[in-house]
């Protein structure tokens, strides 16, 4: 057993069923608000939205032709034999899936502006480490290939502390209108709170791309102000592609972090309806899973 | 809201018909071009080089495909629209000195594309972002490729399709927005929000 190879060949297992699946916690939000929607423009875009996830797995083809920049949340267990080969794997699997599946070669330098033409280079794909668990003999791989009109209309802000909650409602809302259609409504919203800048992106992100559709917050606090966001997300008439309709949001996802007592961080991250991720989980045996 | 079946070349009176809201399926000729090949294209006019292509009564499908070469000939695999708003900064001039008379995209374009529209008869609509698949069904085949060396998402691809749609219009030749009404509408249903809270 060459448990080197068995990574590679998971990671591209994993990478495939992302681009060609969508998750069934997306889809039954997708098909749930095409049965509500009442607007015939909105509706025959959520039609058309469907029939393409159909067609996609029919075909086995990628959803979308934005295959996304390519972002890996690892899990690690100490136990498992081959952590410092991981990194190398995951370049490995993308350029190896890049031409299989096919996906579209997505990184260009920011410098020269060349595009290497498989998917990675300088810090890509982006490989985030996301826990340790030192009696675990497994990896955790969650890969998530995210589109770039989504990523496009990400927000940052540093809020006066003071403004508090009605400051966060006012700062989401002001960022899915100037988003308007470009990220693909209907959207899922992570919304990160507190910490530092970047962590506040990070958990953003992860709200919104990792996090299945349903799920609850375990805080009742935030579990409420996220009920309460989606509410009002939709009472902006948004819609499906930008065209007006009852659901602009399929979800909104907060997470946050302690803060500095100076700085309140909201980052707001949009993930577009299509929504890709896969997690692998591999053993140390060689045995692997891929779910959604 | 009525639906249009139309094919390129387009006319001048084919775009005056067409009202925010409407639908068409398109058929013929279509050139994608993003935002690298938009701006290969505007140095192309500045300079007053010729293009190798033609889109006089064309159509612009702003467009980043999956394509994979079979048996030396290139496939799309996907190809749904990117966010047009991107190329805001050059559509005017495109649409003025090319004689495009239809851009497709998804996401909505702003003033100075809806002042093209009107200015020269020319609409901007869209596809249903992310059905890339759907998309690709619709396209019979790779017509040519132009500047290859900006990579496979931003070369210029032309393409046959057939009954390529629903489209909708979301730019008229007559000033109107969709997409602005509709985010216009939602900034005053926040402002409402806002007070209430």
């Amino acid at each position: 057993m060459d448990l080197k190879k068995i990574i590679i060949k998971a990671v591209v297992d994993g990478l495939t069923k992302a681009s060609v699946y969508l998750p069934p916690d997306v889809k039954q939000a997708i098909q749930k608000a095409y049965e509500e929607e009442t607007y015939p423009v909105a509706k025959a875009q959520l039609q058309a939205i469907l029939k393409n996830v159909e067609l996609a797995e029919k075909l086995k083809a990628p959803i979308c032709q934005d295959t996304g920049l390519i972002t890996f949340y690892v899990k690690v267990g100490l136990k498992f034999p081959e952590i410092s080969y991981i990194e190398k794997a995951l370049v490995e699997a993308v350029r190896i899936a890049t031409k299989a599946i096919p996906l579209r070669p997505n990184t260009v330098d920011p410098i020269s502006g060349h595009n290497p033409g498989d998917n990675t280079g300088r810090n890509v794909p982006i490989v985030i480490w996301d826990g340790f668990d030192s009696n675990s003999d497994s990896i955790e791989i969650v890969v998530v290939p995210k589109g770039g009109g989504s990523e496009y209309v990400t927000s940052f802000n540093m809020m006066p502390p003071g403004k508090g909650f009605d400051g966060i409602k006012e700062l989401v809302l002001d960022a899915v209108i100037k988003a308007g259609a470009m990220p693909c409504p209907p959207t899922i919203i992570g919304v990160g709170i507190g910490g530092t800048a970047e962590f506040a992106m990070h958990l953003a992100k992860k709200a919104a791309t990792v996090r299945k559709i349903g799920s609850r917050h375990p805080d009742p606090v935030i579990a409420d102000l996220e009920r309460n966001l989606l509410e009002m997300v939709n009472q902006l008439g948004i819609g499906t592609m930008g065209m007006g309709g009852k659901t602009t949001a399929l979800a909104i996802h907060m997470d946050y972090a302690y803060r500095h007592p100076a700085t309140y961080c909201v980052a707001i991250a949009f993930q577009c309806w299509a929504a890709r991720r896969a997690a692998i989980v591999i053993r140390s045996n060689g045995e692997y899973d891929v779910m959604q | 809201m009525n639906e249009y079946r139309l094919k390129t070349p387009l006319s001048g009176e084919d775009i005056r018909r067409l009202c925010v809201g409407d639908i068409v399926y398109l058929s013929g000729a279509i050139h994608t071009a993003r935002d690298a090949a938009h701006k290969r294209i505007v140095e192309y006019l500045r300079k007053g080089e010729t293009l190798p292509f033609n889109l006089q009564g064309g159509v612009i499908y702003h467009c980043g495909p999956v394509a994979i070469k079979k048996d030396s000939q290139w496939v799309i695999v996907a190809g749904g629209p990117t966010t047009s708003m991107r190329m805001e900064l050059y559509e005017y001039e495109v649409i003025e000195k090319l004689g495009v008379r239809m851009v497709v995209g998804k996401g909505g374009m702003g003033a100075k594309t809806a002042e093209a529209c009107a200015k020269h008869g020319a609409v901007y609509v869209t596809f249903t972002g992310g059905a890339g698949v759907l998309a690709a069904q619709s396209i019979r085949r790779v017509i040519d490729v132009y500047w290859l060396d900006l990579g496979i998402p931003e070369a210029v691809w032309v393409l046959e399709v057939i009954d390529f749609g629903p489209l909708v219009v979301a730019i008229d030749s007559f000033g109107k927005n969709l997409v602005d009404e509709v985010v216009g509408e939602a900034m005053k249903r926040k402002n409402r929000f806002i007070s209430i809270h």
